[in-house]
């Protein structure tokens, strides 16, 4: 049985304390606590554990949640969620384009997001460009402007997400685009070996600013990717293109995150020997393109078995985030062992995005970001009664406006094209 | 493809040769090779009754012989048994275009809607129908035996419906129903997809004058000889569905539009099935009043566009209403190339409808709303033996399908 104590920090006097009891915790970094008790200090979580392996604090506000069950806040690994933009039809690679500056937190997918129990996202740009574009992780707070929801705190200093990449069939087009699979990675190839000579020249002239070469925005981005700085979330479906991106990544000396992997089935071994995770889809039926014709609800199934890494992701719009629960259920009915669905909705994204020392476990000192789910987190008749951020309850099904945004209903959402338009669906899948 | 037994039908041969259409609706299915079946379950579901805890069904020459407790339904030497945990009849998916709208989603199998004109009622869906389409064994594999299927929505009229068993090698072995409604879309995407009609009031203008040719078309082919007009097919589809023959599928998902489909129907004595209805819940009386029956949009169906206001209890709201609801798998432009209806029942039934009606919906609701509720549907005595097999609660994401009988043939056997 857990016993995680709180980190040994004086708690500052005006820090609300929250405590929820009676519900079985899956704290995923552990078994399952059946009548658990979690306490919540400020936007961290002070402590978990069984009833009585763990003090409620004296002043506490405490929420009997008996029956029901808690969930660390899912981690989306891969969503379009907010209405952001990426690179434009100027040419194949955008290393420098950032989707943070042109965000939306109102967005309607937000929303959803927040009410299907997610508070992790990875907002991506599309994939018709072999690049387009650094990504962003963000936490679903309540915020106002962009900056209130993003995990970094300095946009100007810091790496505040990855850096989105595509092969395949998406990012092929008239010039400048690539015409055929090895143009496409020769052109990656050429930007890197770029990015590689505008780093060394930046280490000759150690720090000599005369010695330096001009800045360039997009040869410092892949120069972040070279350096490990910032993680490669690569788009890909087909066998050979997913082994294509493994071998891109083994060649400029990082390990990408694969996305989507529609053939994972075929090559899991692979993918497991390379040590690369793959962030998955499950889907309804196969098809709709050329390359998920052999998408299979297997694929998590296949990746566990060999070894590998696994998360989910919704890729919102193609599948909405109020079901994200739904993937691993669907995974698990295909497979996939209850324990693995469970982390790949929570911690194995959260370490596929760099985060898993913040989120994707119920563990003393992490991030207070959980779900309140009304019974088994893979039942279909289970809802998500409350999301809470950093300690901040930010969705309550028991407020019926909220309520509306997991159901729908009359002018719930703006709605809008902008996610839906076939262009657009066929850039994010 | 797991499919170990194919229907065969013996009279597809009329259809080929241009004898009539309708004369195909309501062909039997025979399987004289089928071994005789018995399948008991911890709990059938019948749809014609309370459910029945140990239940037997038997399957005899492809329809279903008897259904009853254990305890009273013996199993006849010489029939093969299958158990599972739950036994619900094959399920009905109400409207879909699989068979037409293929899974690569490339043009050379996208048969759902022609771009050249808004307005083509002669397109038989049976021209166009793939029964050996991948998305059909998919569909198959998750319990659904019978599909509504045919041209899609996205134009004034796409064209015509029809009724399958996922199953068959040919059109022919497919074959419940040849022509089972006309296919027409009122709203925005119209305008979309057509140079004309660009805006909803002219396409309504468009349809209606359309209806009034086609009634003078009608009234001359049943005066005198010597004036009736030269045959022609778009008048000629239109007529069926003015004397009531053929039902019109109107999808509709704004309130606007669906008041506009019921107006149609009015004007023109329709046989109206709306279709889709995002924004039903906003005209429940007029629903009623209109005795309409609605087939619903996937309970899934993205919030965006005409569905911007869906939501996810509106089957509830029909159902209390009184209004008869069957579920879809609808249309998907892109990934996934379709839904599938049992998960579209499994979230309304997580949103407010009960499980029985739930079922009801992709079931003998959906039967009833597509005509053919005396072959499927339910398990009862004399219907075809279309059957599906779980190993728990049907509606669990959790819970697979381990075998899929049609016609008395068990079509698959691996849990899914």
């Amino acid at each position: 049985m857990l016993l995680l104590l709180a980190a040994a920090r004086p708690a500052a006097a005006q820090e609300p304390v929250h405590v929820f009891r009676g519900a079985t915790l899956y704290p995923i970094s552990g078994p399952p606590v059946a009548n658990g008790v979690l306490v919540v200090r400020g936007g961290k979580i002070a402590a978990v554990g069984a009833a009585d392996a763990v003090t409620i604090p004296a002043g506490a506000t405490v929420h009997d949640v008996s029956g029901k069950v808690i969930l660390p806040g899912l981690v989306d690994t891969h969503s379009h969620v907010g209405g952001g933009e990426g690179g434009d039809r100027s040419a194949p690679l955008h290393p420098a384009v950032r989707i943070l500056d042109t965000l939306d937190p109102q967005d309607d997918g937000i929303k959803r997001a927040r009410a299907g129990g997610i508070t992790t996202v990875n907002v991506m740009p599309g994939s018709g460009h072999l690049m387009s574009g650094q990504t962003a992780y963000l936490k679903l707070r309540n915020g106002r402007v962009v900056t209130d929801l993003l995990l970094c705190r300095d946009v100007l200093r810091e790496v505040c997400g990855g850096m989105k990449m595509a092969n395949g069939t998406n990012s092929r087009r008239e010039p400048p685009f690539p015409g055929t699979r090895a143009k496409s990675a020769a052109l990656v190839r050429e930007r890197f070996v770029a990015a590689q000579n505008h780093r060394d020249k930046l280490r000759r002239a150690g720090g000599d600013a005369s010695k330096a070469p001009a800045r360039d925005l997009e040869l410092e981005a892949l120069a972040e990717v070279l350096d490990g700085r910032r993680q490669v979330h690569f788009h890909t479906h087909r066998a050979d293109d997913i082994l294509t991106a493994i071998r891109l990544g083994q060649e400029f000396g990082f390990k990408p995150v694969l996305h989507h992997v529609s053939e994972a089935w075929k090559v899991a071994d692979q993918i497991a020997a390379a040590g690369v995770p793959s962030s998955i889809i499950l889907l309804d039926a196969p098809g709709g393109k050329l390359e998920t014709a052999e998408i299979r609800l297997s694929n998590g199934a296949a990746l566990e078995k060999a070894g590998a890494a696994v998360a989910f992701h919704t890729d919102d719009g193609i599948t909405d985030s109020r079901w994200f629960l739904r993937m691993a259920a669907m995974a698990v009915r295909a497979g996939m062992s209850r324990d693995a669905a469970l982390d790949a909705l929570t911690l194995a994204g959260a370490r596929m995005l760099g985060l898993q020392e913040r989120v994707g476990s119920l563990q003393a000192g992490k991030d207070a970001d959980f779900i309140v789910l009304s019974g088994d987190p893979l039942s279909v008749y289970t809802h998500v009664e409350q999301t809470w951020v950093e300690g901040a309850r930010v969705y309550d099904r028991a407020n019926p406006a909220e309520r509306a945004l997991a159901v729908g209903g009359y002018g719930v959402y703006r709605g809008g094209e902008m996610h839906t338009a076939e262009g657009e669906w066929e850039d994010a899948q | 493809m797991n499919r170990t037994q194919t229907i065969t039908q013996r009279a597809i041969a009329p259809a080929l040769l241009g004898l009539p259409v309708l004369a195909l609706a309501g062909l039997a299915f025979t399987t004289p090779a089928a071994a005789q079946l018995a399948v008991r379950g911890e709990t059938v579901y019948t749809m014609a009754g309370a459910p029945i805890r140990d239940g037997v069904v038997l399957l005899r020459d492809g329809k279903i012989e008897r259904v009853g407790p254990a305890a009273q339904v013996g199993v006849p030497s010489g029939y093969r048994v299958l158990t599972a945990k739950v036994v619900t009849p094959g399920l009905v998916d109400a409207h879909s275009v699989v068979g037409l709208a293929g899974l690569l989603n490339q043009p050379h199998e996208q048969d759902q809607r022609d771009a050249t004109d808004a307005l083509q009622p002669e397109l038989r869906a049976f021209d166009a129908y793939n029964p050996r389409e991948e998305l059909v064994g998919w569909l198959r594999g998750f319990g659904i035996t019978t599909v509504h299927t045919g041209h899609g929505p996205g134009a004034l009229v796409s064209g015509q419906t029809m009724v399958v068993k996922t199953t068959g090698e040919n059109v022919g072995e497919a074959l419940v129903d040849s022509a089972t409604m006309l296919a027409f879309t009122l709203g925005r995407s119209v305008g979309a997809n057509y140079r004309t009609p660009g805006t909803r009031a002219k396409g309504m203008a468009m349809l209606r004058t359309a209806l009034l040719k086609a009634q003078d078309y009608a009234r001359k082919q049943n005066g005198p000889a010597a004036q009736r007009p030269a045959r022609d097919l778009e008048l000629e589809t239109l007529a069926k569905v003015l004397d009531g023959r053929m039902p019109a599928l109107v999808t509709a998902h704004e309130a606007t539009d669906i008041l506009a489909a019921l107006r149609l129907a009015q004007e023109f004595k329709l046989r109206l099935v709306l279709d889709g209805a995002s924004e039903a819940y906003l005209v429940i009386p007029e629903l009623r009043a209109a005795g309409v029956p609605v087939i619903l949009h996937p309970t899934m169906i993205r919030p965006t566009g005409e569905a911007q206001n869906a939501s996810l209890e509106t089957a509830r709201t029909l159902r209390a209403a009184g209004i008869p609801v069957a579920l879809q798998s609808g249309y998907e432009g892109y990934v996934p190339k379709t839904r599938v209806v049992l998960f579209e029942a499994a979230l309304a039934a997580a949103n407010g409808l009960s499980f029985e009606d739930a079922l009801r919906a992709v079931t003998l609701d959906a039967a009833r709303v597509i005509g053919q509720e005396r072959r499927v549907g339910s398990l009862e005595p004399g219907k075809d033996g279309d059957l599906a097999l779980f190993d728990g609660d049907p509606f669990e994401y959790t819970t697979h399908v381990c075998a899929v009988v049609i016609g008395g043939a068990v079509v698959s056997e691996e849990c899914r």
